[in-house]
């Protein structure tokens, strides 16, 4: 069964278009990477299903037709979020950061801490004066305190230190473990390592879905993404 | 000596009328990007509502009734801002210019109903006896009402301060201010904070109103005007959204204002002018602002 269909997804800002008609669907429990080149519609798209850009389509969270509902209501409905550049509230604290995401009664700090027990000690300091990885473990701790039907992850290892694309890693892959989760992604052994599915778009529009072993043939890589599978 | 601390705590106590003027207009633009002029018409509404509740359920002018006018004042202003939130400007959410003009026709239409109520001509806010007494200070002789003013703003600056820090609806604002989109995407209903930014703002400018009339002497539907003026000045030097930063402008100003006028004759309004240039040139954000919008 699928987590999440997107049919048709379109977006135009501004006279621009887009998206120009996005199909896929996210199994449920397994990971699928969303990939293409820079400026191909990666994050629209994670931003139109959660209502961020205007759009029309249809998006199906489970049996739910979500698409035109309100982004909290959707995030409610069960959608983990971490976005593109963390998106942490700089004048916040640490605690804070997670307290304003807690959405269910017993919010899940126990996970949270375990994958970065930092978070812990940094409690009080001021989110704008952490470092980037600091800052994206703050991204993903909060996207986890609620339970979820998926997580929307968007390239959560960008502008990370190798040593802290290795820790963030890491952690994704014990959240993919036991999650469904729809993940851009340019790092390709991340990808390799967590996604069953991959789906990958071209200006606007998904030019090709299947399974991982795709990311094995050179040429397709190359052709796709622009770049040799050895690669990042 | 005296005359120059008498001049500094009258600065104060307008710094601190301005406060309540700003404070509402400075979280209202933070969280939601409007540029309220409704402001202004929220101020009167506050007064008028103030006087009203005085004249009609007090004959005679106590110091309890004088405390519940300003509470009532408050509320009234808080109330209607609430009313224009809910009736005019979350129809009209993220189309700016469009909340601009309709938040002028709001001021405009406020002010025609008021007048044609309560007439144009200045009423006289009745104020308790003490309202013209002044208390020895040093060698200076400051009258109570500065003392007033700077005290009802002090305990609305605490007010603020309590809600933001320290309840969840605060920290759902703070945050708001600076990424809104985001903390809707965390499954909050950011429509909540709005209308709680707007009757707090509305209830600072409603106690601010009553107060503001009592100061200057009258309430009458324009009055609002230059309060309203140099309320959006203060949060352009203090920085948009930041509580903080508007306390601390509305002081300068207000301090500044006062002395040079005083040593200078005429000057005030005209430093105050620089000093907003000087802001706008150096410090684009404020002195206490965080986002450039
Ligand atoms: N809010 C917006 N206003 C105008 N254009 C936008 C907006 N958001 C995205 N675009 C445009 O839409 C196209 C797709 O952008 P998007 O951010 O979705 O790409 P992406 O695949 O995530 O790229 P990257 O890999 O660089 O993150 C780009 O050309 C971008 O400039
Ligand atoms: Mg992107």
């Amino acid at each position: 069964m699928s987590a999440l269909l997107v049919s048709n997804l379109r977006v135009e800002i501004n006279g621009s278009q887009i998206l120009k008609g996005v199909n896929f669907d996210v199994r449920a429990n397994s990971v699928t990477a969303l990939l293409g080149r820079n400026g191909v519609g990666k994050s629209s798209t994670l931003k139109a299903i959660l209502g961020i850009y205007p759009h029309s389509g249809k998006v199906q969270l489970g049996e739910r037709d979500i698409t035109r509902e309100q982004t909290y209501r959707i995030v409610r409905s069960g959608i983990g979020y971490i976005p593109e550049d963390r998106e942490i509230f700089a004048s916040l604290t640490v605690k804070e950061n997670l307290s304003l995401a807690e959405l269910d009664e017993e919010p899940n700090y126990e996970l949270a801490y375990s994958l970065f027990p930092e978070l812990k000690e940094r409690a009080n300091q001021r989110a704008g004066t952490l470092s980037g990885g600091q800052q994206q473990m703050v991204a993903i701790a909060r996207a986890l305190l609620n339970k979820s039907e998926i997580l929307l992850v968007d390239e959560p290892t960008k502008g990370l230190a190798p040593r802290l694309v290795t820790e963030v890693a890491d952690a994704l892959a014990r959240i993919a473990s036991n999650a469904t989760m729809l993940i851009v992604e340019q790092n390709l052994a991340l990808v390799r390592r967590i996604a069953k599915d991959i789906v990958v778009m071209d200006q606007g529009t998904v030019v090709f879905s299947g399974g991982i072993e795709n990311l094995n043939d050179e040429e397709f890589v190359h052709r796709h993404l622009g770049v040799s599978v050895r690669g990042h | 000596m005296d005359t120059f601390l008498l001049i500094g705590i009258t600065g104060i106590g307008l710094g601190a009328l301005y406060f309540l003027v700003a404070c509402g207009l400075s979280l209202i633009y933070g969280l939601m990007g409007v540029l309220n002029f409704a402001h202004g018409a929220f101020l009167s509404v506050g007064a008028f509502a103030g006087y009203w509740f005085a004249v009609k359920l007090f004959p005679v002018t106590s110091n309890l009734s004088f405390a519940l006018s300003i509470l009532v004042g408050g509320i009234a202003g808080g109330l209607f801002a609430l009313l224009v939130e809910q009736l005019v400007i979350k129809r009209l959410y993220n189309r700016h210019i469009d909340q601009a003009l309709v938040t002028v026709g709001v001021s405009l239409v406020a002010a025609a109903m008021l007048g044609g109520w309560f007439g144009h001509d200045p009423l006289l806010l009745p104020t308790p006896t003490w309202w013209y007494n002044a208390i020895q200070i040093g060698d200076a002789f400051i009258p109570v009402d500065r003392l007033l003013y700077i005290g009802v703003s002090l305990l609305m600056l605490i007010l603020f301060f309590v809600i933001l820090r320290f309840t969840r609806i605060g920290l759902v604002i703070r945050a708001g201010v600076e990424n809104r989109t985001m903390v809707q995407a965390l499954g909050i209903n950011v429509k909540l904070a709005f209308s709680t930014v707007f009757f707090l703002g509305g209830l600072a400018a409603g106690v601010g109103g009553v107060l503001i009339a009592g100061y200057s002497g009258g309430v009458s539907p324009y009055f609002s005007g230059t309060w309203l003026i140099y309320g959006f000045i203060v949060v352009v030097v203090g920085g948009m959204g930041s509580l903080g930063g508007s306390a601390l402008a509305a002081l300068l100003i207000g301090i500044s204002r006062q002395y040079v006028n005083y040593y200078a004759p005429g000057l005030g309004d005209f430093v105050v002018v620089i000093l907003l240039a000087l802001v706008l040139i150096f410090r684009p954000q404020g002195l206490l602002g965080k986002v450039a919008h």
